[in-house]
């Protein structure tokens, strides 16, 4: 029987302490390696609970698909789980869960990933399977049309139900008037009705390959067990020779702000959107996302912040607001501001008051004591993410397939320490600029008037 | 400001293991000095401490012409107390990345803080404070009212929301239960401190009081903390009886109007509560038919094989006065008849055939075989080891719990199943603009 305190954490990370003293961060240890065929492996060592989180995460998304098929990454996605030659439809669903593993998968617009999360003793069967599904997937137009149905009822309940989503598609269609970015991960409604099976099996077999995908295992496993379980079941397939890298058309300057407005009888709740289309953690000049990460946080982020201060409690013009950096991204990120006004103000009003924040930020920068509860927070936040190998899976498969290295994942918090107030003020000044943004406005439409006279 | 307990009596029993043999954390049941009983596992891994708790009570507490006070209450508790105001005691938190929150649910006003070790002393005197001496000032209370305003008018065109809230209000009219758990448009503006006030004198006490605590600390260190917080409350709560009740309106239909292309309807009727003996069969049986893998009947038959849905379900909701059996599906509006259909003849085709001893012995792999992943962070091992607490199943239960699930025999299913399934006609919220005209079923 192990105990959880026996089990030392290797890799204690010695961090300057800042104010708040993390003195003893401590990370998982993480493994990481690469098969012959190209399929890269990372291991992070989570022994305090005997399961496991197993994910792989295949460099293709909603971007790398051609125009007119938008949706196909998600679609294919779908129907990743109707059987293959070796285990027909429902085998490996039934198996897993007859073991009481959980899965499922997602899709974004950079990466398709499939998990499970099983007891320790699991990890064999559940490579097994999914090493099975990356070459032997069948399709047939018996499966494949009820699941298409399935995925427009998806976008049903997830955009067409939802006035506030549909503003935010049309705002991320404008944000990007050349890259794929500007097209939705689950697809337009009529794009996906086209969908077929001879599509989704052409995009499958052009981007699912060892060499173009990653495994993460999180959990109670050493990696040497996890290794020789990868050479046994991935390891057994062959790399893709023409396996082309990413290069999607990239944006211009942007020069116009554009204003998207959805009106819409539904809406009881009208809100205001602002995105800019910034650098992401890819792209960006080494310090500069998070540098952005501080700057969300100190706008937007918790009652203390600039928007919350000034937009809630001063004013008491909106009911709640809130800002975010969204740079997990291969190509552009976005930096979005949202707030819901109270009764009596209009967006406009609302769009003013956030502009002013802005303005203020880029003119004067933030205060020290600001930067440092933020990095404090930020800091913090990593070690509560330790505590979930599932957020930690994630975190490390999101990142690698966008570009990032272990070493760039298991260095943010040193970076973010490394922030400072100036660059933090230049970010405001060079990149929020309403020139390289989309403002979105959600709202009924008005009330016949009576003619005033 | 720090009050400093004196001598620190405390017993402690070392009961329980989580799941699994492989696994030694074992829970510690500490009564600190003040009498209050803790559950503990120290877990030295990471340098922080979760903290779950709850008071019994929550929305059934609220006074009947005003829904809405619990939710309010759990809004402004950290939103200043003591000397400090609400930026004031921000700060306080955000200084140490503190992490703070309060929700209420029908029965429970909960609470969970999560700290680095090296910051527990500020951490657990911010949580002193909140649950003590809460200011309840005007301004936050204006503040908080205008976010609760807004959530309450975005919840009106969110049909998922209004199919819940209607399924509550229709099968439990006069029932703290029926009552909104967020307030109304109506009720929140009306709300005043003193109700607020009220609520917090009469609900937050140490005899309906759980809590559970996982983290880098050791027993004796926690129970000083831990007295130094709750110990400060008064002994005794004071709530309004609720009364046990069973859900109204079965064979109920009720259509909302919204624009949408999709219909969200939820369907309920009477289930099992927790302490019933036949919860467990009951728990299984809903796995068969609508639990959360990919091999319910529901799952295969309206979504696998027909793609007229892309989330359907169905859970036991064991309430602290109402056992609840309820459900969910959202489909093309042409094609509501049809999915109720389907989900009508599964519900009937289990409770008359009851499930194939493949289906059952599969139910229970799953069940047991997933239960230790709901242990697999700090906080989810606050989080069980507190529900276990609330649902009164004993420090044990964590050891006996699969053993239950493996018992469970095609008789006990079929015992079950004529308690919650066999009168089939349920009450059935739609959200959106559902064609409910009999039609033939389409294919594809």
């Amino acid at each position: 029987m192990r105990t959880l305190a026996a089990l030392a954490i290797a890799g204690t990370a010695t961090l300057a302490s800042s104010r708040v003293g993390v003195s003893e961060m401590v990370g998982p240890p993480v493994t990481q390696f690469t098969l012959a065929n190209g399929l890269e492996v990372v291991v992070i060592s989570d022994r305090r609970t005997p399961v496991l989180t197993h994910m792989i995460w295949y460099r293709v998304g909603s971007a790398d698909e051609e125009p007119g098929k938008s949706g196909l990454a998600h679609f294919l996605e779908h129907l990743m789980f109707k059987g293959t030659a070796k285990n027909p439809a429902g085998r490996y669903s039934d198996t897993l869960a007859r073991l009481g593993g959980l899965e499922n998968a997602f899709t974004s617009q950079d990466y398709t990933a499939y998990y499970q999360r099983v007891t320790r003793d699991r990890l064999a069967t559940v490579m097994t399977f999914e090493a099975d599904r990356m070459t032997g997937l069948v399709l047939t137009d018996a499966n494949v049309l009820p699941e298409r149905d399935v995925v427009l009822e998806e976008r049903r309940s997830r955009f067409d139900n939802d006035p506030g989503a549909l503003l935010g598609e049309a705002a991320q269609a404008a944000l990007f008037v050349n890259h794929p970015y500007g097209r939705p991960a689950i697809g337009w409604e009529h794009e996906i009705r086209t969908l077929d099976r001879a599509e989704a099996l052409a995009f499958y077999r052009r981007y699912y390959a060892p060499n173009n995908a990653i495994v993460v295992v999180a959990g109670d496993v050493a990696p040497e067990e996890v290794r020789a379980l990868a050479e046994k079941s991935y390891g057994r397939i062959k790399r893709r020779a023409d396996l082309k890298r990413r290069a999607r058309p990239t944006e211009p300057e942007p020069r116009a702000h554009r204003l998207v407005v959805l009106s819409d009888p539904r809406v009881q709740q009208p809100a205001l959107s602002r995105t800019y289309l910034v650098p992401s953690y890819r792209t960006a000049k080494p310090g500069e996302s998070e540098a952005f990460a501080v700057l969300a946080h100190v706008i937007g982020s918790g009652s203390l912040s600039r928007l919350y201060r000034a937009l809630v409690v001063e004013k008491g013009i909106a009911a709640n607001v809130a800002a975010a950096y969204a740079g997990m991204a291969f190509d552009a990120g976005r930096f979005a501001i949202q707030a819901s006004p109270r009764p009596g103000t209009s967006l406009e009003q609302l769009d003013a008051a956030v502009d002013a924040v802005i303005a203020e930020v880029a003119a004067n920068g933030i205060a020290a004591a600001e930067l440092e509860r933020v990095k404090t927070r930020l800091v913090a936040d990593i070690v509560y993410a330790q505590d979930s190998q599932s957020t930690l899976a994630r975190m490390y498969g999101m990142g690698l397939a966008i570009g990032l290295t272990v070493d760039q994942i298991r260095a943010w918090p040193d970076r973010v320490r490394a922030v400072n107030a100036e660059t933090v003020r230049e970010l405001a000044r060079t990149w929020l600029d309403q020139r390289r943004a989309v403002t979105g406005h959600l709202i009924k439409p008005p009330a016949p008037t009576e003619k005033r006279s | 400001m720090i009050r400093l307990l004196g001598c620190i009596a405390m017993t402690l029993a070392l009961v329980s293991a989580l799941p699994n043999s492989a696994h030694a954390a074992k829970i510690e049941r500490i009564v600190t000095a003040a009498g209050i009983e803790i559950w503990h596992v120290r877990d030295h891994t990471l340098p922080m401490i979760s903290v779950e708790f709850a008071f019994n009570g929550g929305a059934s507490q609220d006074p009947a012409d005003k829904p809405g006070v619990a939710n309010l209450v759990a809004a402004l508790l950290d939103e200043g107390a003591g000397e400090l105001d609400a930026r004031a005691f921000r700060e306080r938190l955000e200084e140490r990345a503190i992490v703070l929150a309060f929700a209420a649910n029908r029965d429970t006003l909960r609470g969970s803080l999560k700290s680095l070790v090296e910051h527990r002393e500020q951490a657990f005197d911010l949580l002193r404070l909140a649950l003590s001496a809460p200011r309840f000032d005007g301004s936050e209370i204006d503040r908080m009212k205008a976010a609760v305003l807004a959530g309450l008018r975005h919840r009106l065109t969110s049909p998922g929301d209004v199919a819940g809230d209607r399924w509550f209000a229709r099968a439990f009219p006069g029932h703290p239960y029926g009552r909104p758990l967020h307030g109304s448009l109506d009720s929140v503006p009306r709300i005043t401190a003193d109700d607020l006030r009220s609520f917090h004198r009469r609900t937050i006490a140490r005899s309906n009081l759980k809590i559970a605590t996982v983290g880098a600390i050791e027993a004796k260190d926690l129970a000083a903390l831990i007295d130094r917080v709750f110990g400060a409350l008064p002994a005794q709560a004071n709530l309004a009886a609720v009364p046990d009740v069973a859900p109204q309106g079965m064979g109920e239909r009720e259509v909302v109007e919204l624009d949408l292309p999709q219909t969200v309807i939820n369907f309920g009727g009477p289930g099992l509560k927790r302490a019933d003996p036949d919860f467990i069969p009951a728990y299984v049986l809903n796995h068969i038919l609508g639990g959360g893998s990919f091999s319910s009947r529901l799952y295969k038959e309206v979504r696998e094989k027909r793609g007229l849905a892309y989330s359907v379900y169905s859970h036991l909701a064991p309430l602290k006065h109402a056992g609840l059996f309820l459900g969910g599906v959202s489909t093309r509006n042409d094609r509501v008849v049809e999915s109720l259909a389907l989900i009508s003849e599964e519900i009937r085709r289990l409770a008359s055939e009851g499930s194939t001893p493949e289906e059952l012995a599969d139910a229970k792999g799953y069940l047991i075989g997933s239960y230790a992943l709901r242990f697999d962070t700090s906080g989810k091992v606050a989080g069980q080891l507190l529900e276990i607490q609330l649902e009164n199943l004993g420090i044990d239960y964590i050891d006996r719990r699969n053993a239950l699930i493996e018992a469970v025999s095609t008789n006990d299913v079929r015992r079950a199943a004529a308690r919650f399934l066999a009168d089939s006609s349920l009450l059935v919220t739609l959200v959106g603009r559902p064609n409910l005209a009999p039609s033939p079923p389409r294919g594809g």
